[in-house]
């Protein structure tokens, strides 16, 4: 597939944002206000003004994540009963049982959606965050790249959360087997999602507004 | 629309652009079919149309729809061990968080892989069916095209159905299984939807809803 270069308007060659300008983009559509609008003329999404307040809402919602996946680690995420025991499982119990009976793959797929994604995400938009008052090691390439990863990859944890649910609602056989879900899919799912919203609240604008990199 | 007033222009009075990931000015592109046009600066896709793509679109967003409503009434999963069986459907799965302090898990789930996709579908139906007959398009479909933009992250069919997989394999030592026509209904939506988000180019739907309003 061939790529259609645009021009840019702008004097010159530069590249020009258009806070730059003075003007007001839409973050859904891309059409361009002038600086007093609130709602865009297009989409009638709500304009945002990048004041600040998005990044509260970035660390509100990333610091409710990291407090409930506290809980989703240390509760029950299933609770197996069988003919001969009862037994509880934890989030990283879970994996490591898969790993025992030698279902490496899908253990390492466990393992990863709900021990490496979360703790990575919040660790990446923390990062991002701070990254903007500061100049970091990361390029505004890089870290837009790193962004976009997190945007991307954040709503598969929740594969772990639907996991519990198919296997509560599959292993219903009475004494036989009997799978149930713990306390713990709830905080992880909440973390989940609250994650996803520090991720949807941070503006990427920021990243090259505070980058300033000549391109 | 009362702000129209408040839509800004290039200097030669051409409508502009801005780069939705890092807000970088472009003119409005005229892009022909098949060819992409990136941001200048962060290299994001900004458009992206295809042929007949309206049709396409709106072709596979009905066939979902359908896919959608067998893979929640047909039988799922069936499982037994030791003389004992259990059918399972898609809203049994949904269901399974449905004891006291799990409820609202429960009500999350549905949204999550019903729910919100079905809701998205039709916004998306809404939204094209009279751009794809060349109509004015119905009241409110900016808005309807706008809640669909907006539900994207949260629609998890895709992620339910790899979550199904990872607990046939956690359950297939321990229990015989069959697979009922849901399941693979739900492999055929998630497939169809990967489909449907490739081929949809937002800007391209946009700009259409601009000139049949216009």
């Amino acid at each position: 597939m061939s790529v259609h270069h645009m021009e840019i308007t702008g004097p010159g060659d530069s590249l020009i944002t258009a806070r730059q300008a003075g003007l007001l983009a839409c973050d859904r559509c891309g059409r361009v206000h002038d600086a007093a609008a609130l709602a865009c003329a297009r989409c009638g999404a709500r304009l945002e003004r990048r004041d600040g307040r998005s990044l509260q809402q970035v660390w509100a919602w990333l610091l409710a994540g990291i407090v409930v996946y506290i809980p989703a680690n240390i509760y029950p995420m299933l609770r197996t009963s069988t003919l001969l025991d009862q037994s509880e499982s934890t989030i990283v119990g879970g994996a490591i049982d898969l790993f025992h009976h030698g279902a490496y793959g899908v253990a390492l797929i466990v393992f990863v959606a709900s021990i490496v994604i979360p703790i990575g995400k919040f660790i990446a938009i923390g990062y991002l965050a701070l990254s903007l008052r500061r100049a970091g090691f990361l390029s505004a390439h890089s870290r837009h790249r790193l962004y976009e990863v997190v945007e991307f990859i954040g709503r598969w944890s929740m594969i772990d959360v639907f996991v519990v649910a198919i296997l509560s609602a599959l292993v219903q056989l009475g004494s036989v087997a009997t799978i149930n879900p713990g306390i713990a899919a709830v905080s992880f799912a909440l973390s989940v999602a609250f994650t996803m919203l520090a991720a949807q609240s941070f503006d990427p604008k920021l990243i090259w507004d505070a980058g300033r990199e000549p391109s | 629309m009362e702000n129209t007033e408040h839509m800004a222009e290039g200097p030669d009075g051409a409508p502009m652009l801005a780069c939705p990931v890092c807000d970088t000015l472009h003119a409005e592109p005229e892009v022909p079919i098949d060819h992409v046009a990136l941001c200048r600066r962060c290299g994001h896709t900004l458009a992206a149309p295809r042929e007949n793509a309206m049709i396409r679109i709106l072709a596979l967003a009905v066939t979902s729809s359908i896919l959608m409503i067998a893979a929640v009434l047909f039988p799922f999963i069936d499982l037994s061990a030791g003389g004992l069986e259990n059918h399972t459907s898609v809203l049994d799965a949904v269901l399974a968080f449905s004891t006291g302090l799990m409820i609202p898990l429960s009500v999350a789930v549905a949204l999550l892989i019903v729910l919100i996709p079905l809701a998205r579908l039709l916004a998306i139906i809404y939204t094209l069916w009279p751009l794809a007959r060349g109509d004015r398009p119905y009241p409110m479909a900016r808005d309807a095209f706008r809640l669909a933009e907006r539900l994207r992250p949260w629609s998890m069919a895709e992620i339910f159905v790899v979550g199904v997989a990872v607990a046939l394999v956690k359950v297939a030592g321990l229990a015989s299984l069959s697979l009922g026509p849901a399941f693979w209904a739900f492999v055929a939506l998630v497939l169809v939807t990967v489909l449907q988000d490739n081929t949809m180019c937002r800007y391209t739907i946009w700009k259409s809803l601009d000139r049949a309003t216009a």
